[in-house]
């Protein structure tokens, strides 16, 4: 797991760097999320012992990370409901465009999918 | 000392503890999850709204300053990163899914993108707001950090913009789910994919939390939306005059 969360570590490090140095609009973690599947991706034949090792590690402590990934959102989530006044007046009309947005974008989106019938292979 | 002067020592000391806001965090997360289990019927019981909705209130009840809080919380905000980075592993790990359903993905994608984007013009306009808070709405669906690289380059105001898109994220996973059943969408691929487009990482926490195809499918409309809603949006904006 140790080599896991180092790799983690390292492909973020990466992408924060790149992100800097390119002044990208793409945060770092996700330029390191791109990178990891790249090098998952283009080493995905190898059978090697060294690369199944980490592949096992990684998947360890992918899984101990995403487990309670929607707690990682608690910090800045009351960040948000400690600056709400920041809305000032505007704050209910916001929060209605943001509700009935949201809700209509996740339909609409879901109906998409569901229509193109490419979707078959659907393993669940 | 008294015992009340004794208890504020007390108090003071743990204000300036990250563990107290570690503690906090934490447990009010999984009290949010507790009573999620115990209802599943009320949307906004699910644990990230509660357990935000828990620590907000003991703040603002024992008027603690934000920064005091999250210098402690900040712990938890910090694996965020590497967490980001760790969606890698499913999504290689459903690659051939992923490369099955590439049409209906970058279909969705773009429909998908460009629906949020009107949708809340059309809403936000409606409802006559200023042109300044109209533009900071545009990008609320995608990931933070690009929301607010929109909003700068647009016109709009980057922290508004955050503060937009967290609450995007949040009544996203809150009514995603509820939305979708509603709408009888058995697949997971499209019910995850759905939520990752419209409420980004904190739709793709809740998908994640519930299944995995779900939540492959929610990163991958995560990443593929906030690159067209950056093309799309300065397009949009000069189209339609905003």
């Amino acid at each position: 797991m140790l080599k896991g969360i180092f790799l983690i570590f390292l492909f973020q490090l990466v992408g924060e760097v790149i992100q800097k140095l390119l002044e990208l609009a793409v945060p770092g973690p996700v330029i390191g999320l791109l990178l990891l599947l790249l090098a998952l991706l283009l080493t995905r034949s190898s059978k090697r012992s060294f690369k199944i090792e980490l592949e096992t590690n990684l998947t360890v402590a992918s899984e101990q990370l995403l487990a309670h990934l929607p707690l990682l959102f608690v910090p800045i989530g009351v960040g948000v409901v400690m600056h709400l006044s920041f809305l000032e007046s505007s704050l209910l009309k916001v929060l209605a465009v943001i509700f009935i947005g949201t809700v209509l974008t996740v339909g609409f989106t879901a109906l998409v999918i569901e229509k193109i019938q490419n979707w078959r292979t659907v393993d669940d | 000392m008294t015992d009340e002067q004794k208890l504020y020592s007390i108090w003071v000391y743990l204000q300036a503890e990250p563990l107290f806001w570690l503690t906090l965090t934490v447990g009010a997360y999984l009290a949010g999850d507790f009573c999620y289990k115990q209802t599943r019927l009320f949307p906004l019981f699910n644990p990230v709204a509660l357990g935000i909705i828990i620590v907000s209130a003991v703040l603002l009840i024992f008027n603690v300053q934000y920064e005091r809080y999250f210098d402690g919380a900040k712990f938890i905000h910090f694996l965020l990163g590497p967490a980001t980075v760790s969606l890698a592993i499913p999504i290689y790990k459903k690659w051939e899914l992923i490369v099955a359903n590439a049409k209906a993905i970058v279909t969705g994608a773009i429909l998908g993108s460009l629906f949020a984007v009107l949708i809340t013009y059309a809403l936000a306009l409606g409802l006559s707001l200023d042109r300044e808070i109209i533009i900071s709405l545009l990008p609320r669906s995608v990931t933070a950090p690009i929301a607010m690289g929109i909003a700068e380059l647009t016109g709009g105001i980057p922290s508004l913009t955050a503060i937009i898109t967290i609450i995007t994220g949040i009544i996203g996973a809150a009514f995603g789910t509820f939305t979708l059943d509603l709408l009888r969408v058995k697949s997971m691929s499209a019910r995850g994919f759905s939520i990752g487009l419209a409420s980004h990482g904190i739709g793709t926490a809740r998908a994640m939390s519930r299944n995995d195809t779900a939540g492959v499918f929610a990163a991958v409309a995560m990443g593929l939306s906030g690159i067209v809603a950056s093309l799309i949006i300065p397009l949009i904006i000069g189209i339609l005059q905003i």
